[in-house]
């Protein structure tokens, strides 16, 4: 008898699958979060693959804050039609006009306003019981302890300290009126998986994800890019830096590594050494607890 | 995060202790020592004192919670990934209270691998007793059994012998006989990852070697087929304005284009007509694939049903038996209706009988018991409102489980395992 053998991301791919396919089944009005990140482009992948030959049965949401490289606007509005998908975009328009930031605000109220008020607001207004996202659990530690199917009371707000038994793979998806759930379907792929899948499935990123010579300034330990629009400090000028970004996010918020990878190839050789994780130039996780916190109140 | 060949397998693996037993440690060391935790992350747990590798509390990396790091302990299952040139791993790392029996149960049930741990000074307790009969419970064919802090009995080969002994003739006794003892010093490094220098005596594997070494494959795909439907893909575009197909995972077996199928519970024959995947149809395929198949005949097959080989179907019945852990705050009672979620089917049960409760601790059984209270674990029958599809969780931990839910709350209230 032949050994039949899947690889490990075979493996993954195959679970993500079907975690979708439950959702679509039972739920009234699923949409998938779409932050045109890595994570992202492989959730959209993920889905073409699991309802094929059919379209996609729901629609991709960008939660936009405004405040998004150029090329992540570009890349999406290129990648959504190059797939054929239907894409909402929602921003808390109010919040922009007000000239909510995160250096006169702080970044915990200005997440508050353009993520998770955007993104409770746009769930809201679409009457939708589920929501894809693209979360892993190896990104940070309040991650390690979500589930797939992650229940959100009518606030969208998590506790973790009562979350449903996630056994085998039956998902209990039965919510009371008003409840929705988060679900996350490559809950269990790494960031080396997310790189190796992107790799082996030849899927589309966003270039800022490739080193380039681009122009920076060091702030502390972290590089900034000096895109336009972008705040820069008292006697800070930029340089160009060959560098490039390990995950996206908002630009005054996300900083960028020192990095020669120009290709996949190279992507994968860094982040099988990288000694320092990938949320690190995130700004949003820093500071006491700040990612259990914001999932509590709603974030995803 | 050492890997970069996607050609390597998966091994899930639970763990399974309490903090005493230096769990935490374990996995923290393993984490550590195959750099599946990141500096950043350690800086954000590293401690003043020494503890354990370079100055860093292990147990801090494993608590994601505020009220855990608050309290000192693992509240609820928290899942992990490392990976070696050779393997990929998932954990799902268990508390040991008894109280959390539940969260073992969950844990365990997407593995196929256990690993527990015993504190060398106190050998074989209750505790131990009652974990490896929830391993044997859910299945697991691996138990690796980690004899941890042989730093504080002197490394003495004597008390790692012993306890090994009582270790193997319990297990025996309870049906697992894959059982590999390892004397390990998760603190000092012993036997985890490296061999360290204090152990000689031990010719064995370490306990990363012997995670390495398992075999995963579960052997499910010599088992019958088994492809419960999740949903029916009818995309009428106008390339695809006839097309019909079911979409599933296979829980079991494998299939080919021209195989005999039957549609149950109605019974229906048709043949396989196409195996539908994105890079291309395929010929053949197998568990656990997730794959669209089309028939040669237009049989009428919905959400819910199963397909299967004409000449291996599974059993079909309105009363079943089944093994449960109870999850809920409320206990199970005789008098109520939940939900149960079994493969792609939900449908309303009712317990009808309560055949006994396991005393988990004595491993007896309580044949008067008239309820099950929280993480308590016994065997009912149930009466259901529609037929189920299933095998014997003995011979498929897919089509043998199923989840109960509380028709009130909506929560997951217990896991079954169908006997």
């Amino acid at each position: 008898m032949p050994q039949h053998k899947l690889t490990q991301l075979q493996e993954l791919e195959s679970e993500s699958i079907h975690i979708m396919r439950e959702v679509v089944a039972e739920f009234r009005n699923p949409v998938m979060l779409y932050s045109v990140g890595k994570d992202s482009s492989v959730m959209l992948h993920l889905a073409r693959k699991a309802f094929h030959p059919g379209p996609l049965p729901f629609t991709l949401l960008h939660v936009d804050t405004g405040y998004k490289f150029k090329e992540m606007y570009q890349f999406r509005d290129w990648y959504v039609k190059e797939v054929g998908a239907k894409l909402t975009v929602h921003r808390n328009e109010e919040a922009i006009a007000k000239g909510m930031n995160p250096h006169e605000f702080g970044v915990a109220r200005c997440c508050g306003a353009l993520k998770t008020g955007a993104l409770l607001e746009a769930l809201e207004k679409g009457g939708f019981d589920a929501a894809f996202g693209g979360a892993r659990r190896d990104e940070e530690r309040s991650r390690a302890k979500e589930r797939v199917y992650s229940m959100r009371d009518g606030f969208g707000q998590w506790d973790p300290k009562n979350q449903r038994p996630e056994l085998w793979s039956l998902y209990n998806g039965r919510i009371h009126d008003g409840e929705s759930v988060r679900v996350f379907p490559i809950s269990n792929w790494t960031e080396m998986d997310v790189w190796s899948y992107i790799k082996e499935e030849n899927i589309p990123i966003v270039p800022l994800y490739y080193a380039k010579e681009r122009p920076m300034v060091v702030r502390g330990n972290h590089l900034i890019p000096a895109s336009e629009g972008q705040l820069l400090l008292e006697g800070e000028e930029p340089k160009m830096v060959m560098s490039r970004f390990r995950t996206l996010g908002c630009m005054p918020c996300t900083g960028a590594v020192r990095s020669s990878a120009t290709t996949i190839e190279e992507i994968i050789a860094e982040a099988s050494v990288a000694t320092r994780s990938e949320r690190e130039t995130r700004i949003i996780d820093h500071g006491s607890n700040s990612m259990e916190d914001k999932k509590k109140e709603g974030y995803f | 995060m050492t890997h970069s060949d996607p050609n390597i397998e998966l091994l899930r693996l639970v763990t399974v202790g309490s903090v005493d037993d230096g769990k935490s440690t374990l996995i923290g060391r393993l984490l550590y020592d195959t750099k599946g935790a990141f500096e950043d992350q350690l800086q954000a747990v590293r401690k003043e004192e020494g503890e354990g590798a370079d100055g860093i509390d292990l147990a801090q990396l494993t608590d994601g919670l505020a009220a855990e790091r608050e309290q000192g302990i693992t509240i609820d299952v928290a899942y992990r990934y490392f990976a070696t040139p050779k393997r990929k791993f998932i954990m799902a790392d268990c508390p040991g209270h008894e109280q959390y029996t539940r969260n073992m149960v969950t844990g365990s049930s997407t593995a196929n691998t256990a690993v527990i741990l015993i504190d060398a000074r106190k050998g074989v307790l209750q505790q131990t007793r009652r974990h490896t009969h929830i391993i044997s419970l859910l299945g697991l064919p691996h138990l690796v059994v980690a004899i941890n802090k042989m730093d504080l009995v002197d490394y003495d080969e004597a008390i790692f012998l012993t306890i090994k002994e009582a270790l193997t003739e319990f297990c025996a006794r309870q049906g697992i006989h894959d059982l590999i003892c390892i004397p390990v010093s998760a603190l000092a490094g012993d036997m985890v990852v490296d061999r360290g220098n204090n152990m000689e005596w031990y010719k064995g594997q370490t306990v990363l070697e012997t995670l390495e070494g398992i075999d995963v494959s579960g052997h499910i795909d010599a088992c019958d087929f088994r492809f419960p439907v999740q949903l029916v893909s009818r995309p009428q575009t106008q390339e695809l304005p006839d097309f019909r197909g079911f979409m599933g995972r296979i829980a079991s077996g494998t299939v080919k284009v021209g195989d005999e199928i039957m549609q149950l519970p109605a019974g229906t024959k048709s043949r396989i007509k196409e195996i539908v995947a994105f890079d291309g149809n395929l010929d053949e395929a197998f568990a656990p694939q997730s794959v669209t198949l089309t028939l040669e005949d237009e049989i009428d097959i919905s959400r819910g049903d199963t397909i299967v080989h004409a000449d291996k179907a599974p059993q079909t019945a309105q009363e079943i038996d089944a093994i449960v852990c109870w999850m809920g705050e409320e206990p199970l009672s005789p008098r109520k209706k939940y939900f149960i979620k079994h493969t792609t089917n939900t449908v309303k049960a009712m317990v009808s009988e309560i055949k006994y409760r396991t005393d988990i601790n004595e491993l007896t059984q309580d044949e008067s018991a008239d309820e099950l209270a929280m993480n308590e674990i016994g065997k009912v029958s149930l009466k259901l409102t529609s037929p189920l599809t299933f095998d014997r969780y003995a011979d498929n931990r897919t089509t043998g489980s199923f989840i109960i839910i509380d028709s009130f709350t909506n929560n997951t209230v217990g896991a079954a395992m169908i006997c």
